[in-house]
This record gives structure tokens, sequence and C-alpha cells, in this order.
């Protein structure tokens, strides 16, 4: 099946070289075209994403039943007689979060959506620079594989958390390294990309889309894409003397007298943990932003759809999200109240914080607005977007007494912190991941996929969300910590909590067996999903107006779109029909 | 290409070279300072004046950053605000864990 | 469809894309170099009081102002060479990007002896928190200047055929390597006096 059609469109008095009679290679691997390279994206990272799932599946089971064998699967892990060891936890622990975080959802929500569907809504022919998005997707494959060769590495995978916090991290064995080897690969295929976004968002918009035309989607995208440049770099420099520490021998993060199983470290020291998390969280809070972001983007362009109304409150969300992403790079010590930090640079990070929550609450607010009075398309995905407003509501409002120091000395790592983040990760950001999926799907592939499924996909999914991720806030608020292999059996503050444990493990499972209609509708539907014709769901973005039909071919549009309105010009008075697309002239 | 335009980029020429000698005295004269005993934070304040004056001239002669259009300045302007926030606040925030005690 | 302004600027935003490109690219190596000296001015003044070594106790001050002065030079035949193509003088642009290439060995070799010197007297990355600052950021420094000798070596070996076919193209590609190489300038601009002088 091809996805994408060689057949070129020829435009009028174009006459530079089209790539005729492309090899394999050039078409389905090594492609420069935006489309091939977001499916690749996409493909790479939903692999990621069930392989991170099953992860944590069996972390849930030590959770559940530390100690005990797990049944079936427990014959692969030999060595351990099927129980998942302590250290076994952690590696699992550790790479979940990094592999759902770097490897699943960025190149997901920017890789996949925003590399498909950017160039596409800017009425582009493809990216700024083709060559360039090829290597960032495969600097992200390369980057992959040696993560996850990290687990076969002696001493196992990373186990340092995805914090990967000094000196710990210093001294794990040899999967750290690769873990770092893996980030550098990573974190240069992620600049390089933003780079592409941002040029191709600023220079390729086509005559008449103006910055206050763009559909919110590419808005989301390009202040995605700038935190991606600015924050991304931070990392790597740590990444890079975090290197230095493990194989060079060096202290940037080894305090001087540092005792290790009661030897003295036989290093320079002077070095500073602190340094590590001051680094780490510069990139890794606008990274909270990035998982947010595409996904605000995304349920922006199925509610607007599936309301026949224009968004409410289109300028304040830009604004928002603008100043969201300025915001964003001072208020990351919030992850480091616990540090004994001092009362000035804490006055300084709570406000910063209380301040950042304003924009995502306009947000949210002009989505809901956007729903009143309107006549609502309960489509498939339309559930998953009305579902991710509660959801990211509840994960969003959980966050604030983590921003406040007070507060946050009581719930500082402990399970509240991961409901907090898993809210609006989960339910919140993968909702929207699946709300996008299910909307563009007849764009790449001209055919619908089966609404019975996306129900028989939904419904069970927004119930065990919530089964496991609401009594881990109240694990977290009786203090039960984070990141025990037991889920604080050996704790007798955990003792009353306990009993969720089994409850939240099976209700991780049966998530996991509610994503097999997913998966199954997903390929029955290449094949035999209802045909759709260009505009299936009656949008007005230009994607939708693609002058060559899916699977689109090479260049997109056959002549280049002028846009003449905004980009929710639905149910315009006295049009004739109830949309009004954007490259059209006057309202029929 | 026309005679104005070719005419311009003489000029431009011109200008690299008397930048390169710049360089060069500031270069000379930044190594001498350094040998003068001064406070600490004088000395890093008289190498970062210097350094600065220095970098001026390469990002806006060579780089013709001094005539670039304003989306590259919008650009650097957000990169130079949390270039300084990224150089200051864990340095502030050490010192103002040190206040504690 | 080809994808517009490549070589021509875009009306609204007077760019070419990769101009726009490059200068975006350069934002983040400043964030990159930005983190190290950031980390260079936590540890030194988190080191207690007297137990920060100065670069001048293991550096050589000499060598590092040629080096300085072999990098400014380049950046100015870096320059003229793309003014040369403005010009449309083909050879004096080989000459000015031989020239480039020609300092940028030079500093490396500079490099490479200052290097080889310390690791022979025992003066290694985990010696101490100063050495191991100064190394990963004239290490990665020195990373940079090769990515850059081998972009403008391509651009003067296989990659100047390109000025025959579209030689506003190209002119406009030594624009952009000449962008980098003189970031990795500026780079050293800041890093020389930090590190070999206070």
């Amino acid at each position: 099946m091809a996805l994408v059609d060689e057949r070129v469109a020829h435009g009028h008095g174009h006459g530079e070289a089209h790539h005729h009679e492309l090899g394999f290679w050039q078409k389905y691997v090594f492609s420069q075209d935006h489309k091939v390279i977001g499916i690749q994206y996409g493909f790479t990272a939903l692999c990621f994403l069930l392989f991170g799932f099953t992860l944590m599946m069996m972390m849930r089971w030590s959770i559940a039943y530390p100690n005990q064998p797990i049944p079936l699967v427990g014959k692969l892990l030999k060595a351990s007689g099927g129980i998942i060891a302590p250290e076994f936890y952690n590696q699992l622990g550790a790479m979940h979060g990094t592999i759902m975080v770097f490897l699943g959802i960025v190149p997901l929500a920017v890789g996949a959506f925003g590399n498909y569907i950017v160039p596409l809504q800017i009425g582009a022919p493809d990216m700024a620079f083709p060559k360039l998005n090829m290597a960032s997707y495969w600097s992200y494959f390369v980057g992959g594989v040696i993560m996850l060769s990290s687990f076969f590495a002696p001493g196992g995978a990373a186990q340092s958390g995805w914090t990967s916090y000094p000196p710990l991290s210093d001294i794990a064995p040899t999967g750290q390294t690769l873990w770092l080897f893996g980030m550098l690969f990573l974190i240069i295929s992620s600049v390089l990309g933003s780079m592409n976004f941002l040029v191709t968002i600023i220079q390729l918009r086509a005559p008449g889309l103006t910055w206050m035309r763009l559909p919110f989607f590419v808005w989301a995208q390009f202040v995605t894409s700038f935190l991606l440049l600015l924050a991304f770099p931070a990392l790597q420099a740590a990444a890079v003397l975090q290197m230095m520490d493990r194989l060079a021998g060096t202290s940037f993060f080894l305090p001087s007298g540092l005792v290790i199983s009661g030897q003295q470290l036989q290093v320079a020291g002077g070095g500073s943990p602190l340094l590590w998390q001051h680094l780490f969280w510069f990139l890794a809070h606008p990274e909270v932003y990035v998982l947010i972001l595409p996904a605000f983007g995304i349920i922006a362009e199925v509610i607007a759809n599936n309301t026949r109304k224009p968004l409410w409150g289109y300028r304040s969300m830009v604004y928002a999200v603008s100043f969201l992403g300025f915001m964003s790079f001072i208020v990351w010590a919030h992850h480091m109240f616990m540090t004994g930090m001092g009362t000035v640079m804490s006055t300084f990070f709570q406000t910063t914080t209380m301040i950042i929550s304003i924009p995502s609450v306009i947000v949210l607010t002009a989505l809901i607005i956007s729903l009143w009075g309107a006549s609502i398309r309960y489509t498939v995905p339309m559930l998953f977007a009305l579902a991710f407003l509660p959801m990211f509501a509840i994960g969003g409002l959980t966050g604030l007494p983590l921003g406040l120091a007070p507060t946050d000395i009581h719930l500082h790592d402990t399970l509240y912190v991961i409901g907090h983040f898993h809210y609006v990760v989960a339910p919140g950001t993968i909702f929207a991941m699946f709300a996008g999926i299910y909307y563009w799907f007849p764009k790449l592939t001209g055919r619908k996929m089966s609404t019975m499924l996306g129900h028989i996909h939904f419904w069970p999914s927004f119930l065990f969300m919530n089964g496991i991720f609401f009594p881990m806030l109240i694990q977290g608020l009786a203090g039960v910590q984070r990141r025990l292999y037991d889920g604080g059996a050996s704790y007798s503050h955990a003792q009353p909590v306990l009993h969720w444990n089994a409850f939240m493990s099976g209700s991780a499972w049966l998530l996991g067996l509610s994503q097999i209609a997913f998966i199954i509708n997903l390929f029955w539907s290449m094949k035999k999903g209802e045909k759709a014709g260009s505009n299936p769901w009656d949008a007005t973005t230009l994607e939708w107006a693609a002058t060559t039909s899916p699977p689109l071919a090479h260049g997109n549009f056959v002549e280049v779109p002028t846009v003449h309105r905004g980009p929710y010009d639905y149910s315009l008075p006295g049009a004739s029909k109830d949309f009004t697309p954007q490259h059209q002239l006057q309202e029929v | 290409m026309s005679a104005s335009d070719a005419e311009s980029i003489r000029k431009q020429t011109r200008s690299y070279i008397v930048v390169f000698v710049t360089l060069m005295v500031m270069t000379v004269l930044t190594v001498a300072v350094s040998y003068f005993h001064m406070p600490v934070g004088l000395a890093i304040l008289v190498a970062l004046i210097i350094a600065s004056f220095k970098g001026s001239l390469v990002a806006g002669v060579f780089m013709h950053l001094s005539h670039e259009r304003k989306v590259i300045y919008w650009v650097l302007l957000v990169t130079v605000i949390f270039f300084i926030v990224l150089m200051a606040i864990p340095s502030i925030s050490q010192w103002d864990q040190r206040m504690l005690r | 469809m080809e994808i517009p302004y490549n070589v021509e600027a875009r009306p609204d935003t007077g760019l070419f894309n990769a101009k726009l490109g490059i200068w975006l690219f350069l934002a983040s190596e400043v964030m990159l170099f930005g983190a190290l000296f950031s980390s260079y001015v936590l540890l030194r003044t988190g080191a207690p009081a007297g137990t920060w070594h100065h670069g001048r106790e293991f550096l050589n001050v000499p060598l590092a102002t040629l080096n300085t002065i072999i990098l400014i030079a380049s950046s100015v035949t870096m320059v003229m060479s793309w003014a040369s193509l403005k010009l449309n003088d083909f050879k004096k642009y080989r000459m000015y990007m031989g020239l480039t290439l020609l300092a940028g060995v030079g500093f490396l070799i500079v490099k490479g002896f200052e290097y080889g010197h310390k690791f022979e007297i025992g003066l290694l990355p985990k010696s101490n928190t100063f050495l191991a600052i100064y190394f990963t950021l004239t290490g990665l420094h020195g990373l940079h200047v090769i990515g850059g000798m081998i972009v403008n070596g391509y651009f003067l070996g296989p990659g100047a055929k390109m000025f025959k076919t579209e030689p506003e193209r190209f002119t406009n590609r030594i624009e952009v390597a000449g962008l980098y190489w003189h970031f990795v300038d500026l780079v050293w601009i800041f890093l020389f006096p930090t590190l070999y002088l206070l």
C-alpha cells in the first residue's frame, strides 16, 4: 500500500527537476518528503509508546505483588526466577519515563503530527529543509536504538530515574552511559527539527496566510519549536558533563569527600550535584510544555471542526501560548524546592510558577467556552477531545500545590507528583494524540477509521486512565514515595492506602487490553475503512484543501493556494454551507 | 551584479580590514591588561567589556548583524534573555543558599 | 512545486530560508555554550576560597593569544571569500577559503600541542575541576572548529561546482557557512579571556 503517491502533480511553469522514479530506499526509507517522514516518526513513536507501556505493566506487577513471579511473562526473566528485582524495577522506571517522553510523545506530537500537518496547513509543498528533516528522523531512530540497547549492557539499562540525578547516575552501570549517548542523538534530532519547523512556518506560509489566520495547531507547533530550540542545548551540555564524569573521571557533579559504600571516592571533587539539576530542569520544564502544546493544538482543531463554529478566544489563545512559552523558561526550579533553596529563589520560582498557570487556564477556558451553543458532532476524535478537557483540568489543578513550596514539602517525591503529571500526559496528551490520529487518518490514507472500534477504544480507556491515576493522588497525599518497587509495602504510613495498588495495576492492564481495539482499527482501516474524499469532516483549514487527493502526492498542492480568511469560518451567516474553507474567496 | 553593488561590497571589504586591525589591537590589550593586578571582580568586568566589544564587531560587521532583518533581531533578543537567565539563576541560587547559613 | 525562498528573499521577512535557519541554529549554540559557561561560573563561585585553580597556573597564554589571532584572521578571510563571490571572482574565493582552512588547521595544531603537552605532564581533565571545564569547553569548541572545516572543505572542493550552475545559491551557502564560522570565532573570543586570563 502506497501511503504517498509518487505521481507528480505538474503545476504550470515550473521547470525544475521533479523526483521521478525514486528507488525503494529513497521513496520509503531515506525519503525527504515530509509526509513520509511524518509517518516514519509516527510509526516508530507508536512502537516506542507500546514498549514503554509494557515496561509500566511490568512495574505495576511489582508494585501490586512485590517479589512474586510474574505469571506467563515471568519465564523470560529466567535469571531472577520470574521476579522483578528492585534493581530491575529501577531500570523499568527510568526507561519507562525516558521512552515515553523522549522516544514516544515528542516524536509523535512534533515529529509525526507536526511534520505531516504543518506544511499542509500553511499551504507549503514541504518543510523548508527536506534533507535536514530526514536527518532529524534518523538521528532520533539511532538515539532510540542506543537507548534500548542499554538493556543489554552489563548492569542493565539506565536506572537512576529519567532525571538521571548525580551522584547516583555518575556511578551507575554502563547503561547510563548509553542513555547519555542516546540523548545526544535525540537532542540533535530535536534541535535540527525545531529549526526546520521555525523556518517553515515563518518563511513558507502561503500568500494571504497572515499570522492571525494560522490554524491554532500551527501556533502551538511554532511555540513548541522555540522551546525545543533554546532549552534542549542545556541538557546537551549537561549530558556532555556527565559523560566526562563517567568516562574521563572528572567531578563536575561530584562533591568533595563523597563516600560510597564506606569508601571515599578517588576523584578531584569540587563538583555540584545541583548543577545537574539546574541544567536538567532548564530543559525538562519547557519539555513538559512541549508535551502539552501540540496536544492543545490538536484539540483546538478537533473542537472547532466538531462544533461547527469558530474557536472562542482565538487571539487570547495565541497570546496565552506565546506568553506560556516565554514563562516556561523561568519556572524550572519549582522542581528543586527541596534542595535547600534560599528564600529569594524560592519566592521567585513560586511566583513565576503561579503566573504560568494562567495561560493554561485561558486556553482551557477558551476551549470549553467554544462548546457553548455549538451543534456538537460526537465523532470519535471529538470524544477524545471532550475527555481531554476535564482530564487536563485535573492535571493542571493538581500541579498547583506542587508549585507552592509549603505544600510541596509534603508532596515532593510522592506518588501525588506522578498522579499529577500522568493526568496531564496520559488522559491529556495521549488522548489528544488519539484524537489527532482518528481525525487526520483520512488525510493520510483516504479512508476513515471504524467508528465502532473507536468507541470500544475510547470508553474503557477513559475509565481505566482514571482508575490508575486518581488513587495515585490519594496514595501521594498519604505520603507514599515514588520509585518504590513494592508500592510502599515496607512503610507503615503507606499501609492504609496499599490496597489501591492492586486496583490501579488491574486498571493498567485493562487499559493495555483496551488499546487492542485501536491497533486493530489502525491496520484494518488502512485496507477496509470507509473511503473518504479530500475533506470528509467538512473542515476549513488548508490541509483538507490539498489539491492532490489522499494519499497525497509529492508537492501537496498543484497550485499555491491563496488564503482569504481566518482558519475557522464555520457557520458563516449567509453562507450556503456550514463551513467556508480558508482559501475560498467569497462566500457562495 | 550592478556597479553600485560592487561598490558597496568594496566598501564593506574596507571595513573588514579596519575591524581586523581593531580586533588585533583589542586582543593584545586584553592580554596586557590581565597582567595588571586588580581585584577579581574588576578584572572580570574589564575582560568581559573588551570581549563584548570584540564580539559585537565580529557580529555586527563580519556577520552583517548591524544591517539584519527584524526577524533575526527578535530571535536573538529572545535568546539573549534566556542566556542571561541561564547564566544568572544557578549562581544566584547558590548565593541565596549560602545566605541561609 | 519547489520550495520557495531558497535563494530569493521572502518579501515580508527579507530573508532567504537558510539564513534564518543558520541564525536559529546559532541561537541554540548560544544556549549550548551558555550552559557550559554557566557551569563554569557556578563551579568557580561555589569553590571554597583558595581551592580554585587559575588559568595561568597551567595554561600557555602566548600560545593561546596566537590562536586567537589565527582564528580572528580566519574570520576575515572567510568573509572575504564571500565578498569575492559577490564580486564574481571565483579565483579569489578559492584563495580566501583556502586561507580560512589553513588557519583552521593552524588553530588545531596549536590546540593539539597544548593538549599534548598537558597530557605529558599529567594534567588531565580529572586532575581538578578547572582543568575539567577547560578541556570540556575548549574540546567542544575544537569539535565545532573541525565541523566548520569539514563544511568549508566541502565548499572549497566538490561543493564549489555549484558556482557554475547556480552562482547566487552558492554565494548564499558561503554566507551561511561564514555565519557559522564567525560564531565559532565569537565563542573563542569569550573563551580565551575566561579560561586563560581570569
